[in-house]
């Protein structure tokens, strides 16, 4: 199955890219799991932490502010302020 | 030692002093240049990112947001002018006031009044200098923006662009800067860019086609969230560039002083010299002169 590949940015910098087998994200909506060939969306992340679980089991934790969360072809965006 | 010799040795020693300092300040500038390049590099992912995103709501949906829609008459602008906070830096500050000078102008022949806000103490001093209004201003970090100032600084306008300039005195209808843009390290040029309100421009080539986006929660909220970011993106690359514009417009300036100090120095070390002879064949005239007339006056005696 195909992998995810997420890149986790800031203003200044980017905090973190690689490969991801799933992304968890909490938005004004509510909880989004983020799977490998999901469709195409845009959203607005409430504050808090968001979830990467890389492929190779490690599993990431960022602190997002005011962020937003990007997905398209398997390529996952998250940009934060922090 | 005669006195012009002193007075010419004096000067080489302050001279040189002098150089060495511009001589530091020419190699610190030169490293901050690569410095603040590499921050703009690592800024692009984001912006880049956000612009996708900005594009994708902006083309897939018809929403009509504060910041996008222009007014039928506008009244005032605000124009945002970034200079430096320290000197040294040759014609980098002047420059960019002279441009904003210059959008100035063009705006009020449009007839439209305007409000200025400052980032940089060269600007502040320029304008408190000839009494003129200033909106607002922000110094202390021209040389290494953080996102943090460039969020301050993008706040208080976007507060002042979404007033209503017809019943706010502080309500603008437009919004533009002014920055450096580092096209290179040779070449920084002084830029007026429209920043507000943002157009959306109907464009046929597009770098590849958008995937069709599900916006969460729905069109409006994600525009009304990512236009603001994006603004401060802007914003920020504006600061970040303006900076590297700082160094290398320092770093030149800096050099020159050094070499101006070299040559000064070869002048005087010549100079110098040749009073040193002087001195020296003065000297040597006296002894002759003083021996001869001492020796002819014996000879006379005799």
């Amino acid at each position: 199955m195909a992998n995810l590949t997420v890149e986790v940015v800031s203003p200044e910098k980017r905090v973190w890219s690689g490969e991801a087998s799933m992304v968890s994200a909490r938005t004004l909506d509510g909880d989004l799991g983020i799977l490998p060939n999901h469709a195409p969306l845009l959203g607005v992340l409430v504050d808090g932490k968001v979830k990467v679980k890389a492929v190779d089991g490690a599993e990431q934790e960022f602190e997002i502010h005011g962020g937003f969360i990007s997905v398209a072809n398997n390529r996952v965006s998250i940009l934060g302020e922090s | 030692m005669g006195a012009q010799l002193r007075i010419y040795r004096r000067r080489m020693r302050s001279v040189k002093a002098t150089k060495k300092i511009t001589k530091a300040m020419e190699l610190i500038s030169a490293s901050r240049i690569v410095k603040a390049q590499q921050k703009v590099s690592a800024s692009s992912p984001y912006a880049r990112e956000l612009t996708r995103a900005v594009t994708a709501v902006a083309s897939y949906s018809n929403v009509n947001h504060p910041l996008t829609t222009e007014s039928e008459k506008p009244i005032r602008a605000a124009v945002l002018i970034i200079t430096a906070d320290r000197g040294m830096a040759g014609a980098y500050s002047n420059a960019a006031i002279k441009e904003g000078d210059q959008l100035i102008e063009l705006l009020k022949a449009r007839g439209l009044s305007v409000n200025t806000y400052l980032v940089g103490r060269k600007a502040v001093n320029f304008y408190r200098f000839r009494n003129r209004k200033i909106a607002n201003s922000w110094t202390g970090f021209s040389d290494n923006p953080t996102y943090k100032n460039a969020k301050a600084v993008s706040d208080e306008l976007i507060k002042v662009f979404i007033a209503d300039a017809q019943t706010d005195p502080n309500g603008v209808d437009e919004l533009h800067i002014v920055y450096t843009e580092f096209v290179s390290m040779i070449t920084q040029n002084p830029q007026a860019k429209r920043m507000l309100p943002l157009e959306v421009v109907e464009s046929t080539a597009t770098t590849g086609l958008l995937p069709m986006y599900e916006f969460e929660p729905n069109a409006g909220e994600v525009l009304n969230a990512l236009l603001p970011r994006y603004i401060e993106a802007r914003v920020f690359n504006a600061m970040l560039q303006s900076a590297a514009s700082e160094h290398a417009a320092r770093r030149r300036a800096m050099k020159s002083a050094t070499d101006n100090a070299d040559e000064l120095i070869k002048s005087l070390t010549r100079l110098a010299n040749a009073a040193r002879q002087a001195e020296i064949t003065q000297e040597i005239s006296e002894i002759v002169g003083g021996a001869d007339a001492l020796a002819s006056a014996n000879a006379g005696s005799e």
